[in-house]
């Protein structure tokens, strides 16, 4: 498909400039809080994905790429709307969740032992970006289609309720159900791999509970 | 046991982390290969005739050149109305039918209504899709519902397509051949057993990922009949005398008994409350 040729050229052409510009709602500036991690949840998976460069300049594509990429899709003789991709490739969860986090964005040696670069940049396997990202990028089309059919109220109110049972959780180190989360996006009423194979619930090892608070509260 | 490493829990469904190993072991084994999947090498066919859908399959599981298994079951049950064949790797086709299975009984739970095929056919190239191919699964559904007869087969990429006779596995060549010559419109109930079983016959005879017996699945209206094995082999093995062995069969040479002195050392008797 054409819309994922796309993201992973975009990837391996300009790694540091992989998230591009968002909104957080809590703090008001656009590129959010640069790291601080103030909102406490919401938007960290972004802000820490982009531990590359902590300076908040780096939140943002340029105008110039921008447009670049605008022509191409024109070029390329493709007549969807450029506006609607853009919104695509932001929000989605960055690889370098495979890299891990310590002070100033350096690997932390003595938690994680060495790894080598491409282990941190590059996916080992074709399917593990699109695995990690299945959840959201599905959320994302059927979000979008909701609103160009129905109107902005449509997704709004639903997304609302989605944040809202979110945060229906245990602490980080214990499962949590999700039942409200299951029943708003009706999977309560589906099975598939991910109910079968690794199941948290049942895993074998147990994460550091004094670590995995602080982790989530951005005490780390 | 903690990790001090881990910061969030894992994610659920499938796990990567073992495919860069893989990878790097690719080149280790000098000449020798990384054992391969149980693949099934397998002749299926399925054909659409007057009442119903007929479903056939060798029973033959290959392990590269050995032969793994020689009753496996090729035809599982996905509803009371619908059976698949599956073709590929032997463990993809089995949890993917599993797993259609299961969603379409939640869904006949839910809605109190025997699921129509467009909607295992629909849940099956989605789920395949989101896969890109790399689960390995051919497989061919048949069965019967309030719209009629149908018959489907589905890629492991997620292409579908709906055709009145099919046939898929190593040895489909030779069982199309026997289909294209043999098939008509509203067959008989008898004449589409024998054809199908003429056409596994041909691709058991001409592949040697085929083989053993053949097994026969007819959905209609009424039910499922589902026959295995149809047709034996004939170059089914005989064992020839019986090879267990009676008590005494090994002389005993010496015997020597040691007996474990055990001591109470404490004693504490606790009160249950039972009310």
């Amino acid at each position: 498909m054409a819309v994922q040729v796309k993201q992973e050229s975009k990837l391996s052409v300009n790694v540091t400039h992989r998230v591009t510009s968002y909104k957080c709602p809590v703090s008001s500036k656009k590129g959010g809080c640069g790291g601080k991690r103030e909102c406490q949840g919401g938007f960290r998976e972004q802000i820490v994905g982009a531990g590359f460069a902590p300076d908040v300049s780096s939140y943002y594509t340029t105008q110039a790429e921008v447009r670049a990429y605008q022509r191409e899709s024109v070029t390329k003789g493709d007549k969807m709307n450029s506006r609607g991709l853009r919104s695509q490739l932001k929000d989605s969860v960055p690889v370098a969740g495979l890299c891990p986090q310590g002070a100033y964005g350096l690997q932390d040696s003595l938690r994680s032992g060495f790894t080598s670069i491409k282990n941190e940049l590059l996916p080992s396997h074709p399917l593990e970006l699109s695995e990690k990202n299945f959840q959201l990028n599905q959320d994302k089309m059927n979000f979008s289609t909701l609103r160009n059919i129905q109107g902005l109220h449509a997704p709004l109110k639903l997304q609302m309720e989605y944040r809202a049972a979110r945060q229906i959780q245990r602490l980080p180190f214990l499962p949590s159900s999700n039942l409200a989360l299951d029943t708003l996006r009706g999977s309560d009423e589906s099975i598939g791999f991910e109910d079968i194979l690794c199941d948290p619930a049942q895993s074998e090892m147990m994460g550091e509970p004094h670590m995995m608070v602080e982790y989530k509260l951005g005490m780390l | 046991m903690a990790l001090s490493t881990v910061l969030e829990t894992p994610g659920a469904g499938f796990n990567f982390d073992n495919a860069a190993r893989n990878a790097a072991l690719e080149g280790l084994f000098e000449g020798g290969q990384t054992p391969k999947p149980l693949k099934t090498g397998t002749t299926i066919a399925g054909v659409v005739f007057k009442d119903g859908v007929v479903l056939g399959a060798d029973t033959r599981a290959t392990s590269s050149d050995v032969v793994a298994d020689k009753m496996c079951a090729k035809i599982h049950y996905i509803s009371p109305n619908i059976y698949c064949c599956g073709a590929g790797t032997a463990a993809d086709t089995e949890k993917t039918t599993d797993l259609l299975s299961s969603n379409l009984s939640i869904f006949s739970l839910n809605s109190g209504r025997n699921p129509r095929m467009v909607m295992a056919v629909n849940i099956l190239q989605d789920m395949l899709y989101r896969y890109h191919g790399q689960i390995g699964a051919n497989l061919i559904l048949g069965g019967v519902d309030c719209t009629g007869n149908h018959l489907y087969t589905v890629g492991p990429y997620g292409s579908v397509n709906k055709v009145p006779y099919l046939a898929m596995g190593s040895g489909d060549l030779a069982a199309l051949g026997i289909l294209e010559d043999g098939f008509k419109h509203n067959l008989e109930l008898e004449k589409a057993k024998e054809l199908v079983r003429a056409a596994i016959h041909a691709g058991i005879m001409s592949d040697l990922g085929s083989g053993n017996n053949i097994d026969i699945c007819v959905i209609t209206k009424e039910g499922v009949d589902y026959i295995r094995p149809y047709q034996e082999s004939e170059y089914k093995d005989d064992r020839k005398m019986k090879y267990k062995y009676g008590p005494g069969t090994t002389a005993v040479l010496t015997e020597k008994v040691i007996p474990l002195k055990l001591e109470v050392v404490q004693e504490t008797v606790q009160k249950m409350e039972t009310v």
